[in-house]
């Protein structure tokens, strides 16, 4: 088994025709994701990839029947296309592109929760089950059929991790990139809950950085659910506090959110620490 | 993007929040003028730097008189101010603030920011404004009040009713905060802000509510659909190292160490200044390329890094993703060359075709360390950086 994605998900990418998607959608057709088409507005009724493109996503949805959706669309056009995918009942939608707007993201979280969706990012290198499907932009080569699962706020620091578990002949159940932006789709405890279920999985890998408080908010999960062992990085341990503006950010922040305050809170709910961004697959 | 108070202000005017009549001057000459456009007998004098703390570090004044206006200008334009939020160095003055002088009777806290944990907007309240606000939060948590606004209803008068019980407004006070609130809420979504904070709100003598400071940032990503706040940048407050960087798309931020780091994504960069410190060094600078490493990007990176003059070698970290490493490596040895780089480089690739890029540092001409490993290489540039 796996989590969300396997060689049977018919996955749509919308932005189908651009350059990134097209691109990245070559090397997931190729790494064997059942990509049934794509969506680029004005382009229905052509070809692209060998695949069927559509104008609207309700075309999409009673040709092809998809039940992922792959966004690649730029930034100020992402509400609209999750939106999109949301009101069609896609059930699960990840959007890759960076720079999406926060408050456009306080509107479309509301509504895929309402809607009972999943999202996974925005500005997240996607997600990927080895050997089986690959909907993102992390390289291919470096993933390997395994029992660790991965999921991670930042899009590098998790091929980091992908690589250390592959060269020790782990591998990795599948991989989740659940993006850095203030709003994510997904957090860390929707994916380790997902994780701690899932048969194929035995140990967790999570990496984390610093800001905000959803490292501190999976510790206390881990502790109350999750039997498997959890082994966690915390990247920013030596990044310095920036210049502030007000005091708002730090009162609501209520001294949470640097590395020390995660390390320290992740051991208390017995999760294994890498000190250090090498040791993480050793670990 | 950090708004100066006057800008911040303006957008409150905007909006029909209270605020005072005020002029902004660039030039000592123009304060005499300025004080006389006001009016009154009284003025307040205030500094325009992006950092707060500006009233402890000398930079806000009570004065009587419009040559008074006029010496507080001379000494600070042009200079810089250092207070507890900004760095050794502090903020250039380039513009001062001159308002009329309001007559305060309480001092109250309003500020509204973008929550994580709510996935809201969230008004925080607190009848203890002023300076220590930070210590009311700590000490005495039940003086202050979190209100989260729903993003498809907005801001409904029973919050500012909710909140105004807080602030300790009478009757009178609440009418005119309900509609203060919901207009704040307006303008937080109509701009795109990350950030507002009031602080002090005040209840003049005359029994009203006034803004007496605004401090407001705008989300960075939604600038694109705000070319009236584009228009306020003001890049004399940014480190002139990280605004070049920003201008070549590059997300730079300097620090105080010897070693300058280059590497494609913001986690790894900050587990790349990890590694190093744990290895004994100092990260001279943040610096993220961005996921496409072209030579173009590399040799710009170079550039930026190499200015810092306490740099003594330079850590290369690409984890090639979609872009090859062969590709990679020869962009580096491109930028390498086009840029004149003298000092050590330590290059680390590792992804798509690694061996083939480390096979094409080795040939090459100039000296390069290439380590496939990231604690080698890491304990490598520490090495050379002493």
């Amino acid at each position: 088994m796996s989590i969300l994605v396997n060689k049977d998900t018919r996955v749509i990418v919308q932005g189908f025709t651009g350059s990134q998607a097209t691109l990245h959608s070559e090397q997931s057709i190729e790494y064997g994701t059942n990509i049934v088409g794509g969506i680029t507005p004005g382009k229905g009724g052509q070809t692209h990839l060998n695949r069927p493109v559509f104008d609207t996503m309700a075309e999409a949805v009673s040709a092809v029947q998809p039940n992922a959706s792959l966004i690649f669309v730029p930034a100020p056009f992402c509400k609209d296309s999750i939106l999109e995918a949301a009101e069609s009942g896609i059930e699960l939608i990840v959007c890759i592109t960076e720079g999406v707007p926060t408050l456009d993201m306080l509107d479309v979280k509301k509504r895929v929760d309402e809607l009972g969706l999943r999202l996974i990012g925005p500005n997240c290198p996607g997600l990927i089950t080895p050997g089986e499907a690959k909907l993102g932009i992390m390289p291919a080569s470096i993933h390997m059929p395994g029992s660790i699962g991965i999921i991670s706020r930042s899009g590098t620091l998790t091929y980091e991790a992908v690589k250390q578990t592959t060269d020790l002949g782990l591998g990795q159940s599948s991989c989740v990139g659940i993006g850095g932006d203030p709003i994510p789709g997904s957090s860390f405890i929707d994916i380790l809950k997902l994780f701690e279920e899932d048969d194929q999985t035995e140990a967790i890998v999570m990496v984390g950085e610093i800001g905000g408080n959803a490292e501190e908010e999976a510790a206390e999960y881990i502790k109350n659910y999750v039997s498997k062992p959890v082994i966690s990085y915390i990247a920013g341990q030596t990044a310095p506090v920036g210049k502030r503006m007000g005091h708002a950010g730090a009162i609501i922040a209520g001294g949470k959110g640097t590395a020390a305050d995660k390390i320290a809170k992740l051991k208390e709910c017995g999760v294994h620490i890498a000190d250090n961004l090498v040791e993480i697959g050793p670990k | 993007m950090n708004l100066h108070e006057y800008q911040g202000k303006a957008l409150f005017a905007e909006y029909g929040l209270p605020v005072s009549n005020s002029k902004v001057i660039y030039e000592a000459e123009d304060a005499h003028n300025a004080c006389r456009d006001i009016g009154g007998s009284k003025w307040v004098v205030k500094v325009q730097v992006h950092a707060g703390g500006r009233g402890k570090a000398g930079g806000v004044e009570l004065i009587d008189s419009p040559e008074d206006a006029v010496a507080f200008a001379r000494k600070w334009l042009g200079k810089r101010l250092i207070t507890y939020q900004t760095d050794a160095s502090g903020q250039l003055v380039n513009s001062i603030l001159i308002e009329e002088c309001t007559d305060i009777a309480e001092e109250l806290y309003l500020s509204a920011v973008i929550d994580r944990d709510t996935q809201r907007v969230v008004f925080i309240g607190s009848s203890e404004g002023g300076v220590n606000i930070e210590e009311v939060a700590k000490n005495t948590p039940e003086k202050i009040i979190y209100e989260a606004i729903d993003p498809l209803c907005g801001a409904q008068g029973f919050q500012a009713r909710k909140i105004a019980k807080v602030l300790k407004l009478n009757n009178e006070q609440t009418k005119q905060f309900t509609p203060m609130l919901k207009n704040l809420m307006k303008l937080f979504i109509e701009k795109d802000l990350s950030l507002l904070e009031i602080n002090p709100l005040v209840i003049t003598s005359g029994g009203l509510l006034h803004c007496l400071d605004a401090k407001i940032n705008i989300d960075s990503n939604a600038i694109y659909r705000q070319p009236e706040i584009a228009e306020m940048y003001d890049s004399s407050q940014e480190d002139p190292r990280e605004s070049e960087a920003a201008k070549n798309d590059l997300s730079y931020v300097s620090l105080d160490g010897n070693i300058g780091c280059m590497v494609n994504g913001a986690g790894l960069a900050m587990g790349t200044m990890d590694t190093i410190k744990y290895f004994g060094g100092n990260p001279a600078n943040f610096l993220d390329v961005g996921g496409t490493a072209t030579q173009d990007r590399v040799s710009r990176a170079f550039k930026i890094i190499l200015d810092d003059p306490e740099v003594k070698v330079v850590l290369v970290n690409i984890f090639g993703g979609i872009v090859r490493c062969d590709l990679i490596a020869e962009g580096v040895l491109a930028a390498i060359e086009e840029v004149g780089v003298k000092i050590p480089v330590v290059v680390r690739l590792e992804g798509n075709n690694a061996d083939l890029g480390s096979e094409i540092l080795s040939k090459a001409n100039i000296k390069i360390e290439s380590i496939n490993n990231l604690g080698d290489a890491a304990k490598k540039a520490v090495e050379l950086a002493q």
